[in-house]
């Protein structure tokens, strides 16, 4: 008999791959870094694939938007959703737990995200090495490897935090409108936040404290995760700060699982706690 | 360990409190094996809340729950549950899956191997009669076939017990027999099922007994005949005859719509419906006579309606 968490996670995935979930996310992606890629000079005023490391990093600020918001639109119904149809009452009666039906929620939209990104963004790496005369095979494999990876961490994260909304609420469309806020605070007020702190004291933080203060967000441990391979870009904001402290890459994603790990326990402890 | 009793289910003394607002008051109920047993009353009244006490969905406030001998809100009785069938009312499937993956998905939940759940699934879907749509999905189907769907989700896996709320809802007629030819089945095959309704045209055939709540308070339960005998409602017989025909009547029998029709509808108790047959038989302008016993229907108007007199009464 498969355990009952693989036969949820099945599920979760065939229903991705029929509401098109998957493929949508795979052409978003693919599109985004084929473009990135070929055109991210075009502001310099030529075409062509560019350097791999400004690639990498205009990619980078631009999943950072997209990819939370995907997880969370992918994910915020989880739960609520299968309580406003009926099927957690009539799930909660056959010999599942809570936590298998969570976790292998979670872990089939983990595998659509997981799929996803790395044929989509993979796609990217496959133009750019059969196509540009200046990055071979050998440099493209660090540096995509680790991008695809913090993407894919990026991904469970957003989908840990949309089913600790989705747990918490009883209907899907507060579900909906909190995952819209819990999105902008992340993507956006967060870092406005920072920098506002910076610049009302006149920079009259503790240097050694404020690069921590970006381990609080999320997207920022993405972002650093994906300039600590390109020392040598110009940096603007936040992230040039945060390169006086050098972070190890290693660190940078244990921090990533902490903050898996966090919602995502969150999320089971809120929903043992849930009425039917 | 099944009881001593050998109940499938066991209710002692339970209530059920919702923050703070009574939902059930001491219930005592005992489900044997291969019985039929009804749940009736308004919205309200109680019943799902019984039928999840009994799933083990929630927790009595107090009082004892048993299910095949074991108390169904403990962690350790989740492999029980492979026993029950269950379907609640307006439960909505995945409609982006086919009939058939629906089925598979909670066949497989059930713990049924890959192998065997396809053949069970196809078996199922036939006998509700959604084998031609099995491999349409589930957005296009009809509430009528939904039902369907939900109906045998719950007969999966041969269950012991089976708790169907709200089951003929949405079900056209030749459904609803068919529906309730599979109960009987079930039940010679030893699987005790509970019905809950509102809905109660049809039922009283196939129920052997039933429990009938108001408030969450039991306002009778027995069998069809001894909650007739509670109740103690007239017989009402139909008669059809010759005009005048009610000044040929005895006069203790006196006609509840009095107007000189050729049809007319008295009023019998219980005790004299023999004694009214010898007479009437002997009165020669009488074609026809239906005799109608009281309804479940009309016991339930009844038992619910005493039950709100006597509120009225104590206010």
């Amino acid at each position: 008999m498969l355990n009952p968490l693989l036969i949820v996670a099945g599920k979760e995935f065939r229903d991705g791959l029929r509401n098109r979930w998957v493929i949508s996310i795979c052409i978003t992606f693919s599109v985004l870094a084929i473009g990135l890629a070929y055109f991210g000079a075009a502001a310099a005023g030529k075409v062509g694939f560019t350097s791999l490391s400004t690639t990498i990093v205009s990619l980078a600020s631009l999943a950072v938007f997209i990819i939370p918001l995907i997880a969370l639109m992918l994910s915020y119904d989880g739960i609520v959703g299968e309580d406003e149809s009926g099927t957690l009452l009539l799930l909660m009666t056959y010999p599942l737990s809570r936590a298998q039906l969570l976790l292998g929620k979670m872990l089939g939209q983990g595998a659509i995200m997981a799929f996803s990104t790395l044929v989509g963004f993979g796609s990217s790496a496959v133009m750019i090495g059969l196509f540009s005369a200046s990055t071979s095979w050998g440099d493209l494999l660090v540096p995509y490897t680790v991008f695809i990876l913090s993407a894919v961490l990026l991904g469970w994260i957003f989908i840990a935090i949309a089913y600790v909304i989705s747990v918490s609420v009883s209907e899907k469309s507060k579900a909906a409108g909190i995952a819209l806020i819990v999105w902008f605070i992340f993507v956006l007020v967060f870092d406005l936040g920072l920098l506002g702190l910076l610049v009302s004291t006149e920079g009259n933080v503790d240097s050694n404290l404020f690069p921590y203060m970006l381990l609080l967000n999320p997207t920022d441990i993405f972002r650093l995760v994906n300039i600590t391979y390109f020392a040598d870009q110009n940096l603007t904001g936040l992230m040039a700060i945060a390169q006086q402290t050098q972070f190890s890459l290693y660190g940078l994603l244990a921090a990533l699982l902490v903050w898996l790990v966090l919602p995502a326990s969150l999320a089971m402890y809120i929903f043992n706690r849930r009425g039917l | 360990m099944m009881s001593h009793t050998g109940n499938i289910v066991e209710l002692q003394q339970v209530e059920k409190k919702y923050q703070g607002v009574k939902a059930l008051q001491s219930l005592d109920l005992n489900l044997h094996k291969g019985e039929v047993f009804g749940l009736f009353g308004h919205n309200g009244a109680g019943k799902t809340t019984i039928i999840k006490l009994i799933l083990g969905l929630i927790e009595a406030t107090s009082g004892q729950v048993s299910v095949f001998g074991k108390d169904p809100a403990q962690a350790g009785t989740r492999e029980l549950r492979a026993k029950l069938g269950f379907l609640q009312e307006n439960v909505s499937f995945y409609d982006q899956l086919t009939g058939m993956e629906v089925l598979e998905y909670f066949a497989r939940l059930k713990g049924t191997s890959c192998k065997r759940s396809r053949k069970e699934c196809f078996g199922l879907l036939e006998q509700v009669g959604l084998k031609d749509v099995c491999g349409r999905r589930v957005k296009t189907y009809s509430k009528g076939m939904r039902q369907r769907l939900g109906l045998a989700q719950a007969l999966l896996g041969n269950p012991r017990l089976l708790l169907l709320d709200e089951p003929t809802v949405g079900l056209d007629p030749i459904a609803t027999q068919d529906f309730y030819h599979t109960i009987d089945h079930l039940k010679h095959q030893g699987c005790t099922v509970v019905l809950c309704s509102h809905v109660l045209p049809g039922v009283e055939k196939y129920i052997d007994r039933a429990l009938i709540l108001g408030r969450g308070a039991v306002l009778a339960s027995g069998s069809i005949e001894q909650l007739r005998a509670q109740a103690n409602l007239p017989s009402v017989f139909q008669l059809k005859g010759r005009p005048g025909l009610s000044k040929e009547l005895p006069k203790e029998l006196c006609p509840l719509d009095p107007n000189n029709n050729a049809s007319m509808r008295i009023a019998v108790p219980m005790e004299e419906r023999m004694q009214t047959l010898r007479t009437l038989a002997g009165i020669v302008s009488i074609d026809n006579i239906d005799i109608h016993l009281p309804s479940l229907e009309d016991l339930y108007t009844h038992f619910i309606q005493g039950h709100y007199d006597q509120e009225s009464a104590l206010c």
